[in-house]
């Protein structure tokens, strides 16, 4: 899995450009539209410099030559100029609103394809790449996108009209002048896009030095305790005054860049007006060419001169939507390593018998789990411990498929969680996570998250087994209080009590707590546990946990070191055992002993 | 109903995802305030003379653009009408064409180089100088602040101002080029010019209808857009949640919904954008056929030159540009306003804890500790402690202990002087803490805070922290003390291993090491030590709870202790209760007099935090019952 796969291969780029264009292609009206207002408004723009041109030369000829129906003529050019003028602003607006549709839709289209995408990916991609990484994806790759279709696709054919035809046209009025007047063309594109390239590599650059002063400024404020204490005024001074001379630096050159290449194609272009006048005066002396053919081209330059400008910008468009549909595309294609496999059925549960049958585990060459082997009988409960790192929370992880085993086999009821259908099996079985995330919404909506259609009174119900009723009805707006931001701030325990709500809602044949009351007060969870037990006697329960007092009473109670299972049996015979199980119980329960915390210590 | 027979498309009762938008809606702000141009403008008084050279710059090159029509204008008439052809004009007229553009150029490029380059400095003097006011307000109101609104108020607001100064020149530049050209059309031909002018007041009508619909368009635009942003980061936050209770489908169907509201909203401002267009280029058609057929007829009679008509079609072309900007900065004028309140706001809370004038710097000191009559509270009116009176030898352990809000870390905060007393002294090492200079304080008083926090870099810069030129022995040292040498030396690049934003990649409990192994470099008389109370696994708890005592060692130590096992261990315990101290002693002392602290050891439990709230009350009133 790489995280910035680097694009510099060119089929790759072309092959992100077809695909993007495949996508503006089913658009096919819009584009088409687009396609031939083009045309209208490439051909109006170039019709006015023609219309400027005569016109002066009716002035100039009656003028001459005392013809009586000027006006009528003047009137007639004015009108057409007028109708052009209206007609371009007409197609110019037609064809930017079609590209900027296309390239809208294209960006709403890909931001379904992402979200869809990333609900599915499996938990082992999610927890290799990193989160900010894909929201920056999810946020700046699309808009890069239908960025480069907005801005850059229609308008390159616009330009490639306009300039074309307009070559054409010149060229054929007069050679010399009019190789004179479009010989900025070349220099001034050349600026724009080596100035767009520098720029956008330098822009990497800079951003990634205003990442290093934004995160020097966001660890003071949010450390700013630690700052005082230390009285580390001057250092945490030094450390910004270097990152943002850093940036200075960037920026500085940046605007070097700007305002060289902004100066350099204004004066090609005014250095190609001048010789055009020159070249263009001694013709009309030498009597080669009116004064009306040397205005139109005058004017015609002055057309060309935006859409040189914009070439800049396309340049930019180009080179960030190659790179956006690449790290893009290489999210999309990405296949989800848990999937229904062929032929997957429901599953169906009959007593909720789980069993782990010699269950290895291992990610990127490290083994979290060695040969598990256990069975949990519906209503009982099972006890997972051991120290960090044992692989308590793989056990947990495996059983909903967020994973899936190197080796062994996982069963519900004799089916291999394989063999069925995820949904069908994560409705079954729900995992209380020690962090459980909650969402911006109301607490009914957060607890409701997995059941978003159950009754007010469930969700009461819920709340009140885990102990948050009293709690939730005392905030004003009650169930119907905003979680985050805008919202109540939860305790740890607080948001450990909802996300088990939220689980007992859906009311799971197999629930597996891990580690889920570790900020819960010993007292509270005493009184959830026995709410629990109350309501669903049959249910199937995994306890993970490093503090005992929360799994003592387990039906068995496994102690997991090195993922391999190395005693077992309930409480009693545990302690009976004198093992590893009963140290720890020493420890906890009574931890001034300090001879036994260092043999533990020691032994480790 | 149930999950499964939800079809995708559906929306249920209860379900909802992230809507918030974070982009604030500066539309209805003035655009301009003068006091916070005035201050504004305050920043840029270094530049003073730059500033002037840039404005004389912009001149330089509106005034040049200006000119160069009426050059093609004069090489026309007095050079190529027929009768009048003459080489030698001409070669004049364009020599001076050139250089015109010669002088075009320099003062384009000096404009864009020294108005950016000032941009840019003046931005981060905002910046640094917000940033520094924050180092020494008192935390109370750093307490009361986001840091993520603070951290937008640098960087967004900051960037609003610098855009400013750059619409201003800008703009500046775009007025004199309307001036410039106004001005020569009229010299050149009064009649055309008003003919050509009077399209002017029509454009800015339609602007200033078009503008407040545009700009709520625009803005809506960028609202939705950041919905969905905020929306999907959040999905994505939470994909362990949202697999697991299976929410995908419903979440897509709502996620479907604001990006198609997003997708209408851009459609909609996207509208607004190319209308514009039609209406500009309808305007300048108007003036042109006015140019062709009033200046047709002028030039045909003989009463306009040709050239001016030629002028004037080129002019036309640089009329309009500048006139749609101009109005196209006001939004930019808004942002400016409410971002510049929103810093000289920052810029201005008054810092409460200052170092006396005469303050002298605390040394070599006996590390003792000692608290009089002291009240002390954050909000007027509602102390936090009343009357506290205590004192810690050199040397000496003492643990608080007691509830929540009994006012142990306020104890801890007075100490350091986060925070001046109402009434009373604290002494530290015999000194009055207000006598003395803060940062000869902190060099005295060390702190462990509760949340270890660490900073983006290495282990050793962590360690190391602000004794930057702290050998690598005793850093190693420190490690090795506090039981984190192990640990550290399996992290891929030992001591030189990169940390994570706030030390993301190591555990709490690996955290928490380090951040003592910091406070050992450091090397402070004084200790000041708030317990974690988040509950990490035994094993890690040892290795805790061993450095603790290694840390403390030969140290004057104040901890806010939680732990049964760190309080027991202490030489003295301050139990504390409603601000008051209510029991002192040793833990032997304290579970033989039948008091609070006793009570509370009876309960059983390993640390005190795991007490429910409810049964420390009964406790309490039982006590108190007791007593009386």
């Amino acid at each position: 899995m790489t995280l910035k796969p680097k694009i510099t291969n060119r089929t790759q780029i072309s092959g992100t450009y077809i695909r993007i264009i495949k996508m503006a292609l089913k658009q096919k009206l819009l584009l088409v539209f687009g396609v031939i207002t083009i045309f209208g408004a490439a051909g109006f723009q170039l019709w006015i410099p023609i219309l400027l041109g005569s016109s002066v030369d009716i002035a100039m000829d009656v003028f001459s030559a005392e013809n009586a129906d000027v006006s009528d003529q003047l009137i007639f050019s004015g009108v057409l100029l007028l109708i052009s003028s209206i007609m371009r602003g007409i197609f110019t607006m037609a064809y930017n609103y079609s590209g900027e549709s296309i390239g809208q839709h294209i960006g709403y289209e890909l931001r379904l394809l992402y979200y869809q995408k990333l609900q599915k990916l499996s938990f082992s991609y999610h927890s290799h790449i990193h989160t900010g990484d894909l929201i920056t994806r999810g946020i700046l790759d699309i808009e890069g996108v239908s960025m480069f279709v907005r801005t850059a696709v229609l308008r390159s054919i616009y330009l490639v009209v306009l300039i074309g035809t307009g070559t054409y046209l010149v060229l054929s009025a007069d050679l010399v002048l009019g190789i004179i007047s479009l010989s900025f063309v070349p220099f001034a594109g050349w600026r724009a896009t080596a100035a767009r390239l520098q720029l956008r590599s330098s822009w990497f650059a800079l951003q990634e030095k205003l990442s290093i002063l934004s995160k020097v400024m966001d660890e003071n404020l949010g450390g700013i305790r630690v700052v005082r204490s230390f009285a580390s005024k001057t250092h945490e001074m030094d450390k910004f005054d270097r990152a943002s001379e850093e940036a200075l630096t960037i920026a500085n050159n940046q605007v070097q860049i700007k305002s060289k290449n902004v100066s350099l194609i204004g004066i090609s272009f005014l250095t190609a007006m001048g010789l055009v006048l020159w070249v263009g005066g001694l013709k009309v002396i030498n009597g080669s060419i009116t004064i009306g053919e040397l205005t139109t081209f005058l004017a015609f330059m002055s057309i060309l001169q935006a859409p040189v400008r914009m070439l800049g910008m396309m340049v930019n468009a180009f080179a960030r939507g190659a790179a956006s549909g690449g790290r893009l595309f290489s999210v999309l294609d990405m296949s989800s390593d848990i999937e229904d496999s062929q032929g997957s059925t429901k599953l169906t549960i009959t007593k909720g018998v789980l069993k782990f049958k010699e269950v290895h585990f291992g990610y990127e060459g490290e083994h979290t789990l060695n040969g598990v082997t256990f069975e949990v009988k519906p209503g009982h409960v099972v006890g997972i411990v051991g120290p960090p790192g044992s692989g308590k929370s793989t056990i947990a992880h495996l059983i909903p498929r967020f994973y899936d085993p190197s080796s062994g086999a996982i069963t519900i009821d004799g089916q291999n969680i394989k063999d069925v259908t995820l949904d069908s099996l994560r409705h079954a079985v729900s995992v209380v996570e020690q962090d459980s995330f909650m969402f911006t919404a109301s607490i009914d909506h957060n607890v409701a998250y997995g059941n978003p259609w159950a009754e007010d009174l469930d969700v009461e119900t819920a709340a009140r087994n885990t102990q948050m009723y009293q709690y939730i009805s005392r905030l004003p707006n009650k169930f119907s209080t905003m979680i985050g931001e805008r919202g109540v701030s939860l305790s740890g325990g607080q948001r450990q009590r909802l996300s088990i709500a939220r689980s007992i809602l859906l009311n799971p044949k197999i629930i597996i707590f891990d580690d889920s009351t570790s900020s819960v007060d010993a007292a509270t969870e005493q009184k959830i546990r026995v709410a629990l037990q109350e309501i669903s006697r049959d249910r199937t329960s995994i306890i993970i946990s490093h503090r005992l007092s929360s799994l003592m009473h387990a039906d068995e109670i496994l102690f997991i070191e090195k993922g391999k299972i190395i005693e077992r049996g309930n409480h009693n015979k545990l302690i009976n055992n004198n093992g590893k199980y009963a140290e720890l119980y020493k420890l906890q329960i009574r931890p001034d002993d300090k001879n036994k915390s260092e043999k533990i210590k020691n032994e480790r | 109903m149930n999950v499964e027979d939800s079809t995708p498309g559906s929306i249920p009762p209860k379900a909802s995802i992230r809507r918030s938008s974070t982009i604030s809606e500066d539309i209805f702000g003035s655009a301009y305030d003068h006091k916070v141009v005035k201050r504004f403008t305050g920043y840029l008084s270094p530049y003073r003379k730059l500033i002037i050279f840039s404005m004389l710059t912009v001149l330089l090159f509106s005034v040049t653009a200006v000119l160069l029509p009426l050059i093609v204008k004069y090489t026309i008439d007095s050079a190529l009408v027929a009768g009048v052809e003459n080489t030698k004009i001409l070669t004049i007229c364009v020599t001076l064409f050139f250089t015109t553009i010669a002088l075009n150029f320099v003062g384009n490029y000096l404009q864009e180089l020294i108005i950016g380059r000032i941009g840019e400095r003046v931005l981060i003097q905002l910046r640094r100088s917000m940033f520094e006011h924050l180092q020494r307000v008192s935390l109370s109101f750093m307490d009361k602040t986001q840091v993520g609104s603070m951290m937008s108020r640098l960087q967004g607001d900051v960037g609003a101002l610098q855009e400013f100064l750059h619409t201003i020149t800008v703009g500046v530049g775009d007025i004199i080029l309307i001036l410039g050209v106004v001005l020569t059309l009229f010299f050149l031909d009064w009649r055309l010019a008003l003919m050509m002018i009077g399209v002017v007041p029509a454009l800015l009508l339609i602007r200033v209808i078009w503008l407040p619909f545009a700009r709520k368009a625009f803005i809506r635009s960028r609202v939705t857009a950041s919905i969905v942003s905020g929306s999907l980061a959040e999905n994505i936050n939470g994909i362990r949640a949202v697999q697991g209770l299976t929410r995908e489908k419903v979440n897509y169907s709502l996620f479907d919904i604001l990006a198609h509201d997003n997708l209408a909203a851009q459609n909609k401002a996207a509208r607004f954008g190319v209308i514009m267009m039609p209406i500009v280029d309808t305007l300048t058609g108007i003036a042109l056929a006015v140019i062709i057929f009033g200046g047709g007829l002028l030039v045909s009679k003989g009463n306009l030159e040709v050239g001016v008509m030629v002028a004037f079609m080129l002019y036309v072309q640089r009329f309009f540009d500048p006139i749609r900007q101009l109005t196209m900065h006001y939004s930019i004028f808004q942002r400016a306003m409410a971002a510049g309140e929103r810093i000289f706001e920052v810029i201005d809370v008054p810092i409460e804890v200052k170092n006396k004038p005469n303050a002298v710097t605390l040394k070599n000191i006996d590390g003792s500790i000692e608290f009089k009559n002291v009240t002390f509270g954050y909000v007027p009116d509602e102390p936090i402690l009343t009357n506290i009176s205590f004192k810690v030898e050199p040397g000496e352990t003492v643990a608080l202990v007691g509830p929540t809000g009994s006012g142990k870390t306020s104890i801890t905060s007075l100490t350091h002087r986060f925070y001046d007393v109402w009434e009373g002294e604290v002494f530290v090492g015999g000194k009055n803490v207000k006598d003395v200079t803060q940062s000869s304080l902190s060099q005295q008083v060390g702190m462990v805070l509760q949340e270890p926090f660490l900073f983006t870099g290495t282990v050793i810069e962590n360690i190391r922290y602000v004794n930057v030129d702290c050998p690598l022995s005793e850093v190693v040292e420190a490690a090795k003390a506090v039981g984190a040498h192990n640990f550290i030396c399996q992290l891929p690049d030992g001591y030189d291993s990169m940390l994570e934003q706030r030390g993301g990649n190591i555990s709490l409990g690996q955290r928490q090491l380090l951040s003592f192994a910091r406070a050992i470099v450091a090397n402070t008389k004084i200790l000041i030590l708030d317990e974690a109370t988040a509950s990490v696994d035994s094993y890690t708890e040892m290795l805790i709870q061993d450095a603790l005592s290694k840390l403390l060692k030969g140290r004057t130590g104040m901890v806010i202790a939680h732990r049964l096992a760190t309080i027991r261990s202490a030489d003295r315990i301050i139990v504390l209760q409603d601000g008051k101290i209510i029991e002192t002693g040793t833990h032997d002392e304290l579970v033989t007099t039948n008091g609070l602290y006793s009570h509370m050891y009876s309960l059983n439990y390993s640390s005190f935090d795991d007490i429910p709230d409810d049964l420390i009350k009964e406790v309490t009133r039982e006590w108190r019952e007791g007593i009386t």
